[in-house]
């Protein structure tokens, strides 16, 4: 237990935790180098902006009295800003403000919901790869190989073509098929690293049992390289996911997302711009956040940067 | 390094088995009847339809139909699609469109990316060095659909400096911007992994001796820290390629290029199982090629990761 990186906690990514005092281990170090970055307190406030949005859309939707995403006006189709409009109108007369509101919700949500699974999955089977080796990380690891044949964009393509309904829930199911084999790859050869480190031995010796073992030392050591894949891994999801809708193997209508929004804009870009402008600043606004914040949390985490 | 490569091997045969059971019971668990879409307002009488299941032995289990595909790839023959075109002849017309596209793509993320990443590592915090990273993290960020119908609409339509849409001006001008959009997420994490490689060794301590037997700054830069510097960004070229070819299917969407994702994209529309399970196999093939020799390339470039 001398050993200084073992007090790790499980989540060193999660900006809300304080700090043990002076305590130098690498979170410690990395939260007290990040709270300094205008950049990482720009994106964070962002995220959670973004973040409150997508849990409480009606909150920011009324602003310009006109906060109900399915009252429409035929008459004024694709009309551009107007007072009380700051979005204008879509094509079916509705406020494109409020439906932008309403569409972080469910890119959001896919954006999260992948990761979440990707991560649990990476963590439980990459661990265990690691970790026992031999006929399990075989198993593992060839399961991986083949979700890892896919171009990412092609597999999702295919499997999502199989489904008539697709739900939030069904779209983030198959997305997190074919990502999980990367984090899990990343978390397998993390504990590999870890597994043979001296003060793992010296906890065999001291007689901990395997899983114990597993969850006690080598898991809070080896989940950092995970951590900031999480991150970044929002951003990509929430693209990918309204590239998916653009194709129409997406989310459908009615719900509203700014994948949705953004494949009708598409093809009235020319006659109506801000359709697409709006919808599109927004995303990019939000996959910008989580990738600045990743890649600033992996520069703090990364001892050799300092 | 022999044993290494018999089980690569191995291991990609195992891998092509469980590739081609996903993409084959995904499209047949598609909702609808191909065969009566077939016959649109007029049915099919039911001989014929029959004759069709057969043909196609869509009354088997799902297992044997597959195994029964397996057989015929293997003697090289991709079927035949719901109407009776061989579905290698189909691809055959539109690959070199696809090639042409995915190639030019590459190429440009070769030479920009590399170069970037080399420029912005030397000019590390210049101006040069922010606008260059804000342009890779930016571009990320943006859906590639959103960026190619911008581009489309600025400099096809409003400037016209390009084609808006298809190949009748022939290779290089119609390709050109599609190209460029194909290439620029790839080209962004090619710069910035090459400019956080060659950081990295600009540190090294082979860098301090050469520079100490008074070698030049520009044949340290080029000779010694380039080549070391190039081994991520090779990995990542040749996973690349495999990702160009799936995101084909959007760009030849937008920039209405009849080539292999285009037809696939239309088959998955039009149900056309054979078609879309042959360019989704074919594509997915290529993909674990490409894997497969990157990672020999690895041991050729990096003495130290020689398989033993």
């Amino acid at each position: 237990m001398s050993d200084p990186t073992a007090t790790i906690t499980t989540e060193p990514a999660a900006p809300v935790e304080e700090s043990a005092g002076k305590s130098s281990t690498l979170v410690g170090d990395a939260w007290r180098e990040l709270r300094r970055r205008p950049l990482f307190v720009v994106g964070s406030l962002l995220v959670i902006v973004l973040l409150l949005m997508a849990i409480f859309p009606q909150l920011f939707a009324g602003w310009f009295g006109n906060g109900d995403p399915r009252v429409c006006d035929l008459s004024r189709s694709t009309e551009g800003p107007a007072p009380g409009h700051p979005f204008g109108f879509d094509k079916q007369g509705c406020d494109v403000y409020a439906n932008v509101v309403y569409g972080a919700r469910a890119s959001i949500s896919v954006g999260v919901l992948v990761t979440v699974l990707t991560l649990v999955l990476a963590l439980v089977l990459g661990s265990l790869a690691g970790f026992f080796g031999r006929v399990v990380d075989a198993v593992v690891s060839r399961f991986a190989d083949v979700f890892f044949g896919f171009p990412f964009l092609l597999g999702a393509l295919v499997v999502l073509t199989a489904f008539e309904a697709r739900s939030i829930l069904v779209v983030a199911l198959v997305l997190a098929m074919f990502r999980w084999p990367s984090m899990t790859r990343v978390m397998r050869s993390s504990v590999i690293q870890v597994r043979d480190m001296d003060y793992v031995r010296a906890s065999v010796g001291l007689g901990g049992s395997r899983l114990w073992l597993l969850r006690r030392h080598v898991l809070p050591n080896a989940i950092t390289p995970i951590m900031v894949m999480v991150t970044l891994d929002i951003g990509t999801v929430i693209v990918v996911e309204s590239t998916l809708t653009f194709l129409g193997v997406g989310l459908q209508a009615p719900a509203i997302s700014w994948g949705l929004q953004l494949s009708n804009a598409s093809t009235d870009f020319a006659a109506a711009p801000h359709l697409l402008i709006f919808p599109s600043l927004f995303l990019s606004l939000t996959v910008l956040s989580f990738i600045v914040l990743g890649d600033l949390i992996r520069d703090a985490l990364d001892p050799r940067l300092r | 390094m022999g044993k290494y490569v018999v089980g690569r091997l191995l291991q990609l045969v195992l891998v092509f088995f469980g590739v081609t059971l996903l993409i084959y019971l995904a499209v047949y668990a598609l909702p609808g009847d191909p065969i009566r879409a077939l016959g649109g307002d007029r049915q099919l009488p039911d001989s014929v339809i029959n004759a069709m299941r057969a043909q196609f032995n869509l009354d088997d289990p799902v297992l044997l139909q597959y195994l029964k595909y397996l057989g015929n790839l293997f003697t090289g023959d991709l079927g035949t699609d719901f109407n009776g075109r061989p579905v290698a002849d189909l691809m055959a017309q539109r690959w070199p469109v696809t090639i042409r596209l995915a190639l030019t793509a590459w190429v440009i993320q070769v030479v920009l990316g590399v170069g970037l990443g080399v420029l912005t590592a030397l000019r590390k915090g210049t101006w040069l060095d922010h606008t260059v990273l804000f342009f890779t993290v930016g571009v990320i960020s943006i859906p590639v659909f959103v960026l190619a119908y911008t581009a489309q609409i600025v400099f096809g339509v409003r400037l016209g400096i390009v084609p808006v849409s298809g190949i009748d001006e022939g290779w290089p001008v119609s390709y050109l911007l599609p190209s460029i959009i194909l290439a620029v997420f790839g080209l962004a994490s090619v710069a910035r992994l090459v400019r956080a490689s060659m950081l990295e060794n600009l540190r090294a301590d082979y860098v301090k001796t050469a520079t100490a037997k008074g070698l030049s700054p520009r044949r340290v830069v080029y000779r010694h820290v380039l080549r070391n510097s190039l081994i991520p960004a090779v990995t990542f070229l040749g996973i690349d390629l495999g990702y160009l070819l799936g995101g084909t299917v959007i760009i030849e969407g937008v920039f209405n290029l009849p080539g292999v994702g285009q037809l696939l994209f239309s088959s998955i529309a039009a149900q056309q199982g054979p078609v879309v399970v042959g360019v989704a196999t074919v594509l997915v093939v290529i993909f674990l090629l490409a894997n497969l020799v990157v990672d020999l390339l690895y041991g050729v470039l990096d003495p130290r990761i020689r398989h033993e």
